[in-house]
């Protein structure tokens, strides 16, 4: 008998620490066949964050670096600029990106730095322990609203890859999700553009993902990814919301560098 | 109809069953025996797998391998 679906060579054949039903593994497994079919192992350089995918350097099969919390983008930038032939990858999750981590990003999206950006969105902090995020849904509980949060106290969700849409300097916004089958294949596809849009130096490409942390929601993986389903996927929409890398519409700031 | 058959590596296998979720045919079930690693992971247990691999596509812990003649 074939075996069907090989283990990509970008992933290091060891078991990850993540929890059983997190997203992070899956999304792993994308960006590692991506990295696969675009033979673009050898230039890359991934830039691990602060949260659970802290350890994603003992995953990946290419050169890793772990940058301050939220100042991936800015790393990111250094090493485009410093070996502009690199492909450089910056995989942060939600407390890393939208909140500490937010003037880095949309600084770097102004301007148009020639990186690859993964946005994992699970709306709560992982790591440390489940505290509300800036992306924690209305009525959503977590370690420091245990009643769910409310407009009133810590105001409304962050819609990144909306906000992100509207700067001049980001080509390409999309965001997916890993709940489903169908979305991770559609999820693939986002993520394969966003490094193609790199190597063709077409500026900023950011794929956010939906994803579960059934730990820290205290739910099973299976109301997890129904909670993703019900909650998450009304509030953020899934979708390409920026594709700006057809070749005449390339932002200039991408260009000069 | 070509056979297929899925393989689970019962020592990756951390038990989130996101594969019997996602099945078509519904061939997985949860194991009764422990894993070395103390979950109680996924088996194949229907011989009636048609290799869609849809199961290992959701798995976040790469521990399904699929077979197709």
């Amino acid at each position: 008998m074939q075996l069907l679906n090989k283990r990509p060579e970008s992933l290091i054949d060891i078991k990850t620490h993540y929890c059983p039903g997190c997203g992070h593994g899956i999304i792993h497994r994308l960006v590692a066949e991506v990295v696969d079919e675009l033979k673009i192992r050898e230039r890359m350089i991934f830039v691990a964050p602060v949260g659970c995918a802290v350890f994603a350097d003992k995953y990946f099969d290419c050169d890793t670096t772990q940058g301050a919390h939220g100042r991936g983008p800015a790393e990111a930038t250094g090493i485009k600029r410093t070996i502009p032939e690199a492909i450089v990858v910056s995989y942060q999750g939600d407390g890393d990106l939208a909140s500490i981590g937010m003037a880095e990003i949309v600084h770097a999206a102004i301007r148009s730095e020639n990186i690859t950006v993964i946005f994992v969105n699970n709306t709560i902090y992982g790591m440390t322990g489940g505290q509300m995020a800036p992306t924690t849904l209305i009525g959503q509980k977590a370690t420091t609203c245990v009643n769910g949060r409310t407009a009133k106290q810590a105001g409304y969700p962050i819609h990144m890859s909306e906000m992100l849409a509207t700067i001049k300097g980001a080509s390409y916004v999309a965001r997916g999700g890993v709940h489903t089958p169908a979305a991770i294949m559609q999820t693939k596809q986002y993520i394969k553009k966003a490094f193609q849009n790199q190597i063709d130096g077409k500026g900023f490409s950011i794929v956010e993902v939906l994803s579960m942390c059934p730990t820290n929601w205290g739910k099973t993986p299976k109301d997890a990814v129904a909670f993703v389903k019900n909650e998450m996927e009304k509030e953020f929409e899934m979708g390409v919301k920026k594709d700006h890398s057809a070749a005449d519409d390339v932002p200039a700031a991408a260009e000069a560098k | 109809m070509p056979k297929a058959k899925v393989e689970i590596d019962t020592e990756r296998c951390k038990g989130c069953y996101l594969c019997i979720e996602a099945c078509p045919k519904k061939c997985l079930e949860k194991s009764d025996t422990f894993s070395k690693t103390g979950y109680f992971p996924a088996k194949f247990a229907k011989d009636e797998c048609i290799g869609c691999q849809t199961c290992a596509r959701v798995c976040p812990d790469l521990a399904i391998k699929v077979y197709k003649e």
